[in-house]
């Protein structure tokens, strides 16, 4: 695994670099941990309440730790009259988690998402960013068990 | 008149987006060599007769904005705007994933134009597949000497909706929070590190190799003449067939969605369609004999924004969706001026008072007074329009929104 250092020192000379660094953090961790919060704080030379501000401004970034797995279903408009809600109930169900969680094992986070740009084939769920399509919540069990 | 018209999209799945000698086969390349034996002053003239306008939302003239950029700075930039957040959108995605050449040589012919040797290409978080794609292509173009002297990088942005604001994405590139500058200075005179920048959508840029090698006149002559050229649409919800397609301007939306997109799915009547993306405005059936350019759309109260085409068939419930994207923009918010702010929070609060039932007419006259308040004090087009939906809801549709009241 990249160390966190590693990765800040990459971008510290790329203008604007911060947000490239806290990506290719939370590609390694799957969230920005604090320690890095403070480290890319002083590598790009802002405070670390800046370098939290921009961390906690994005969707996609997360300052909390999350699973192996981050779950987003997609709840726009084209995906919320496709049944969003019920493959939302069905994945918490089946994950026996909250939106916002972590299964206790962690495996799976599962998050919301507005649009993902992928509407030829509502709804919408992504895992860890690769969307799968018309997704019912009778297809639930079978896409969770392809991640181990 | 009910055909596609490819113009971007010609070659889709013939080619290698990637690679710069597929796109040069296919005639690519040569807007910016003839763009290159020009002058400058010449060239933006030349966008400017094209009649060449945004594709992203707001409609204005490309080749205008570009001589808003001062000659004198030395450096300046070209950035492409590739942050498509307007829920039921993917042209930027399509275009890229078919004809990515095409968008590189759009960005080199612009850069000429103003005198920038740097281009970014600020791709939304969501695409990460795009920012390789990307990536890879302008390795090849560079590698090829296509692109010359120009230099193009691609940042990904992390999931917000504001930072399809040119403002909002310059501070996101500067790794800022994304939130909106006030304007003026607009970014042509003061933009990506304070330096004079034009920001253009994907397609904007993609169809200027089509206008340098074939002539301004070609251009201005299809579709819409106050708005030409082509448009490539995404159709969802309730249509039999979702997908992308790329049609003249002057296609009537009718046609969209009962020829291209064969009809309302299941043979069922229509109720409304929202078109341009989730700011855009509930369009009644009466009103479907329109075309599709910017104002044609904007004579009806509506707007072409993206080009999302969004269909609601006659069994959905107009307050429920309503109810959804005010939550969309109450969350999508940035937070930093208080109409929007405040706005989205509270229309987000009564939306689902209404539908839950427990509403009183009061409750919709305190919408339309708020939606006054945010069109016309919001810092940036989110707050200004995140009221849209509301606002063409309860005046084609008020009957939907009485029956829920207690």
């Amino acid at each position: 695994m990249a160390n966190y250092m590693d990765i800040i020192a990459s971008c510290k000379d790329k203008p604007g670099g911060i947000i490239e660094a806290y990506h290719a953090i939370q590609k390694e961790y799957n969230y920005i941990p604090q320690e890095a919060l403070k480290e890319a704080a002083r590598a790009f030379k802002v405070s670390e309440a800046q370098a939290f501000g921009v961390a906690t401004f994005y969707s996609y970034l997360s300052v909390e730790k999350r699973g192996k797995y981050i779950i987003r279903m997609c709840e726009s408009a084209p995906c919320h009259v496709a049944g969003a809600d019920e493959v939302l109930k069905t994945l918490e169900a089946h994950l026996g988690i909250k939106v916002g969680e972590t299964t206790s094992d962690g495996k799976f986070t599962l998050e919301l998402t507005e649009c993902v740009g992928q509407c030829q084939a509502t709804p919408v769920v992504t895992i860890n960013s690769e969307p799968i399509f018309g997704v019912k919540p009778e297809m639930v069990p079978e896409i969770l068990a392809k991640f181990k | 008149m009910a055909q596609e018209y490819r113009v971007l999209l010609e070659y889709a799945d013939k080619i290698n987006p990637e690679k710069a000698s597929d796109y040069i086969k296919v005639g690519g390349y040569k807007g910016l060599e003839k763009a290159r034996s020009m002058n400058p002053k010449d060239l933006i003239e030349e966008v400017k007769k094209s009649g060449l306008r945004g594709r992203g939302g707001a409609g204005f003239n490309a080749g205008m904005k570009w001589s808003f950029v001062p000659q004198y700075p030395e450096t300046k930039y070209v950035v492409c705007n590739l942050d498509e957040g307007e829920p039921g959108t993917y042209k930027d995605r399509i275009i890229c994933q078919k004809n990515a050449q095409a968008l590189l040589e759009g960005m080199a012919i612009c850069g000429y134009a103003i005198g920038s040797k740097q281009g970014y290409i600020y791709c939304r978080g969501e695409y990460p597949f795009v920012v390789e794609l990307l990536k890879n292509a302008i390795g090849n173009a560079k590698e090829s000497g296509a692109l010359g002297e120009f230099d193009i990088e691609v940042r990904m942005g992390a999931g917000a909706y504001v930072c399809g604001e040119e403002t909002a994405l310059i501070e996101s590139i500067e790794g800022h929070r994304g939130e909106p500058r006030f304007k003026p200075p607009f970014p042509g005179v003061e933009g990506l590190w304070r330096m004079p920048t034009v920001v253009n959508n994907v397609e904007t840029f993609a169809c200027l190799p089509y206008i340098l090698t074939n002539g301004a006149e070609w251009f201005a002559g299809i579709g819409a003449k106050s708005y030409p050229g082509t448009k490539v649409l995404t159709l969802t919800g309730d249509i039999e067939n979702a997908t992308y397609f790329e049609v003249p301007t002057d296609y009537l939306l009718r046609d969209v969605i009962y020829e291209l997109g064969g009809g309302v799915k299941g043979g069922k009547k229509l109720k409304a369609v929202q078109v341009g993306g989730t700011s855009g405005a509930f369009i009644p059936p009466q009103n479907l004999d329109t075309p599709i350019d910017f104002d044609s759309m904007s004579a009806i109260g509506a707007a072409l924004g993206s080009g999302a085409v969004f269909v609601m068939d006659e069994t959905r419930d107009i307050v429920d969706i309503v109810n959804r994207i005010a939550k969309f923009f109450e969350h999508e918010s940035c937070g930093q001026c208080t109409p929007c702010r405040e706005g989205t929070f509270r229309c987000k609060e009564i939306m689902e008072k209404i539908n839950n039932g427990r509403g009183s007419l009061q409750d919709i006259e305190n919408l339309k007074l708020l939606a006054r308040v945010m069109m016309k004090a919001s810092l940036c087009g989110l707050g200004q329009a995140a009221p849209i939906p509301i606002t063409s809801t309860l005046t084609h549709f008020e009957y939907e929104y009485l029956r829920k009241l207690v």
